[in-house]
C-alpha cells in the first residue's frame, strides 16, 4: 500500500484521514513493512466501514489485517444503537466465532516426543476433520435448541468436559441472548451432524511445545513454562453458522435499501442494531457462537479421552478460549463518557486488559489470554491483553499470521506429500485427510506470524508472553 | 476456436484468503452452470465425480447477481446435508426465479481426494454480465 495516503499518528499507528462518506477515521495498527505488503483492498475496505451509520471513533485494522468481505478481515468497529448504528453479518463473517482453545496436557514435550506418532494417529483416528466428516452426535430438535441456548454449559451438562471449563471460556462458555428460533431449519439441518468436528481448510487441532517465554509473571499467572505442552483447536460454528452468515448477508443486503442504507460494497450489507432484521440476526448469531462453544468443548471432550488413553497422567485444563468472529455488546468509554456498544471483530481477538471485570477472576490481574494461532510448521503465541488497548481498539489485538499468498499460488507452488514429509524431518507430525489442503496451508502460504505478534506488542495492543511451536498437528 | 476462449468453461481466479469461481456460457443458464462446476472444482476435481443422481434445487432473488450467490450457496447447502458432491448441472431461470439439477455422487474420500469445504458463496467480486463479444459471465469469490 502506498503510504502517503496515512498519516503517521505513531510508529505503529496509520490514520486515514476521514474524506468523502467517512464519519470517522481509519486506524491502522502495523509496522511499515507490514503496512507496505497489505492489499490496497484493506485500505478499501476499512474506508468503507468508517462510513458505516453509527460508528464510534474509529474503523480500526490489525496488524494482520487483509482482504475480506466487506469488512477487512482483522477489521474491528464498534456502533452506538443510540446513533442510528448497525450490526453486520459481513462485519462478524461466515464462520461466526471461529476462535482458538488452548488447554494445558501436564506433559512435557519429552514425554510427548515418546509417545508422538501414536498421539498423532489417535487424534486423527478420534477427531472428525475434513470434508463429509460427522461427528457422533444427532442433535434432534430440542437438543439443537438447548445446545443453541446453552453453548459450552450445554456440552458439560451432557459430559462433555468438566464445569471448571467454563471459567476459562469467554462468557463463562454460555453467550446470553441467544435466540434459536431466530436460526433457520436450513441452517440447523446443516448442523445436525456436524457437532464435535473440526471442518476444513485452515482448521485445526495442534500439541504443541511451550517454546519461548517472554514474560516471566505473566507465564506463571497463565501456567506456561518453557518444555511444557499445549493442546490447541482452531475452528469454529460449522455448517450452521455458514448458513446463518449466508442467510442474514442476503437479508440485510434486501433490507439495507429500505432503511436507506447506501453501501458502496453489497457485502457491508447492514441493519439498524434496532431493526427486526438486526434484532433477529444478533439472536441467530448468538446461536452460533454458542454452536461454536459447544463444538470446541466437544472436540476437547475427545482429546481428552485420547490422552487418558496414551498418556494417563496427562490432565488437560484449559488456559483459555478465545472467538475471534464475533459481535458482542460491551461498555467502552469514549472521551470519559461510558457507553454501550455494539463491537464487531472480524479476525481479531478480544484483548481485555488487566482488571476488566469479564476476565476469569485467577487471571484478572493479568489482563485477558489472547490466543494466536500461526501456520501449522511456524508458530502461536499467547498474549495477554494490556491496559493500553482499550483505549486504542476497542480491547482488540490481531488473530493469526493471515495469508501471504493465495490457495490457488500455494498448490502450484508446493505438494502436500512434500510439506508433510518436510515438517516430519523438524519433528512435527501432519495428519490430514487432504493432500491438496496441506498444500495450500503449506507454512510459506502464511505471513510471518512473529511480524503480527510483535507489532501487536509494539502498538500496545497486547503482551508478548509465550512462543508455541507445533508437534503434532491435526489439518482438517 | 482455442480451449482458452472455448465456451461453454470455467476457470477459478485469485483471492488472498479464498478462490474466485468464474462461469462463461453462450447463455445466461451455461454461465451459471459452468460457476457451480467452478464451485465443485474448489472442492475436489470435478472429472472423477459421476453424475449418477440428481437433486432439484430451487431459489429465488431479486437481481441476477443475488441469485447467482443464492444458486451457489443452495448447492453448498446440498453438498453439506447430503454429503455429496457434484460436476453436471442444468439451470433454467423463471424471471427472479432459478430452477436447477445437480447430478452427482456421495463423497468417496478415497476417490475424490476433497480439500476443503465451502463455507458460502460471498457478494465479493459478485458480478453476472454480457461481454462485447456476447459471451455470459458468472462469478464471485467463495469463502473456504
Amino acid at each position: 500500500m502506498d503510504l502517503s495516503r496515512f498519516k503517521r499518528r505513531s510508529e505503529h499507528e496509520w490514520e486515514i484521514e476521514p474524506h468523502g462518506a467517512m464519519r470517522v477515521p481509519g486506524v491502522i495498527y502495523a509496522t511499515e513493512s507490514l503496512v507496505r505488503d497489505m492489499d490496497d483492498k484493506v485500505y478499501e475496505q476499512v474506508v468503507n466501514v468508517a462510513a458505516l451509520p453509527g460508528i464510534v471513533k474509529a474503523s480500526y485494522a490489525m496488524p494482520d489485517a487483509h482482504w475480506g468481505y466487506g469488512f477487512p478481515i482483522g477489521g474491528v468497529a464498534a456502533f452506538d444503537p443510540e446513533e442510528g448504528g448497525i450490526v453486520s453479518a459481513g462485519g462478524v463473517g461466515y464462520d461466526i466465532s471461529c476462535g482458538v482453545r488452548s488447554l494445558h496436557t501436564g506433559l512435557s514435550a519429552r514425554q510427548v516426543r515418546a509417545v508422538q506418532e501414536r498421539l498423532a494417529d489417535c487424534l486423527y483416528a478420534r477427531i472428525p476433520a475434513g470434508l463429509g466428516s460427522t461427528g457422533s452426535i444427532r442433535l434432534g430438535a430440542s437438543e439443537m435448541d438447548a445446545m443453541l441456548t446453552g453453548g459450552a454449559r450445554w456440552a458439560v451438562k451432557r459430559g462433555y468436559g468438566e464445569a471448571a471449563d467454563l471459567e476459562r471460556i469467554e462468557e463463562g462458555g454460555c453467550m446470553a441472548q441467544a435466540k434459536p428460533d431466530c436460526v433457520s431449519d436450513r441452517a440447523k439441518q446443516r448442523q445436525r451432524d456436524e457437532m464435535g468436528t473440526l471442518g476444513s481448510g485452515n482448521h485445526y487441532l495442534e500439541v504443541q511445545n511451550v517454546a519461548q517465554v517472554f514474560d516471566a509473571e505473566l507465564a506463571r499467572a497463565f501456567g506456561l513454562r518453557e518444555g511444557a505442552t499445549l493442546l490447541t483447536i482452531h475452528c469454529g460454528s460449522r455448517g450452521l453458522g455458514h448458513q446463518i452468515g449466508t442467510e442474514f448477508l442476503k437479508r440485510m443486503a434486501i433490507a439495507g435499501s429500505q432503511h436507506g442504507i447506501r453501501l458502496p460494497d453489497r457485502e457491508l450489507a447492514c441493519a439498524p442494531i434496532r431493526s427486526p432484521v438486526g434484532e433477529d440476526y444478533l439472536g441467530a448469531m448468538r446461536a452460533a457462537i454458542n454452536c461454536a462453544l459447544a463444538n470446541r468443548q466437544i472436540l476437547t471432550h475427545l482429546a481428552r479421552e485420547v490422552f487418558a488413553a496414551i498418556v494417563p497422567a496427562a490432565r488437560l485444563e484449559l488456559l483459555y478460549d478465545v472467538s475471534h468472529n464475533t459481535c458482542k455488546v460491551e461498555q467502552h468509554v469514549v472521551d470519559g463518557v461510558k457507553r454501550e456498544l455494539y463491537v464487531h471483530r472480524k479476525g481479531a481477538t478480544r484483548a481485555f486488559g488487566p482488571g476488566h471485570p469479564d476476565v476469569p477472576p485467577a487471571l484478572r490481574a493479568f489482563g485477558q489470554p489472547v490466543l494466536i494461532g500461526g501456520s501449522m510448521g511456524t508458530a502461536s503465541y499467547v498474549l495477554a491483553g494490556a491496559e493500553s488497548g482499550e483505549a486504542r481498539s476497542f480491547a482488540s489485538a490481531c488473530h493469526g499470521a493471515g495469508r501471504a499468498m493465495s490457495r490457488h499460488q500455494a498448490t502450484k507452488q508446493w505438494n502436500g506429500r512434500h510439506v508433510i514429509d518436510e515438517l516430519a524431518a523438524r519433528g512435527i507430525l501432519i495428519r490430514s485427510p487432504s493432500q491438496r489442503g496441506v498444500a495450500e496451508e503449506a507454512p510459506g502460504a502464511y505471513k510471518d506470524v512473529s511480524e503480527v505478534v510483535d507489532a501487536s506488542e509494539a502498538a500496545g495492543l497486547a503482551k508478548k508472553v509465550a512462543r508455541l511451536e507445533p508437534l503434532v498437528c491435526i489439518k482438517g | 476456436m482455442n480451449h482458452a476462449t472455448s465456451i461453454p468453461r470455467w476457470e477459478h481466479f485469485d483471492h488472498m484468503a479464498d478462490i474466485g469461481v468464474r462461469g462463461f456460457g453462450a447463455t445466461r443458464e451455461q454461465a451459471f452452470e459452468q460457476a457451480a462446476v467452478a464451485l465443485c472444482a474448489v472442492i475436489a476435481d470435478p472429472v472423477n465425480v459421476a453424475p449418477r443422481e440428481a437433486v432439484a434445487i430451487e431459489c429465488e432473488a431479486p437481481d441476477e447477481e443475488l441469485l447467482l450467490a443464492e444458486w451457489l450457496n443452495a448447492l453448498v447447502f446440498e453438498m453439506s446435508t447430503r454429503k455429496m458432491l457434484f460436476s453436471r448441472f442444468v439451470v433454467r431461470f423463471e424471471g427472479t426465479r432459478l430452477a436447477g439439477e445437480a447430478w452427482g455422487e456421495g463423497v468417496d474420500s478415497s476417490r475424490h481426494h476433497p480439500a476443503v469445504e465451502v463455507k458460502g458463496a460471498t457478494y465479493t467480486e459478485l458480478k453476472v454480465s454480457r461481454q462485447q463479444d456476447g459471451t455470459w459471465v458468472a462469478q464471485c469469490v467463495v469463502d473456504v
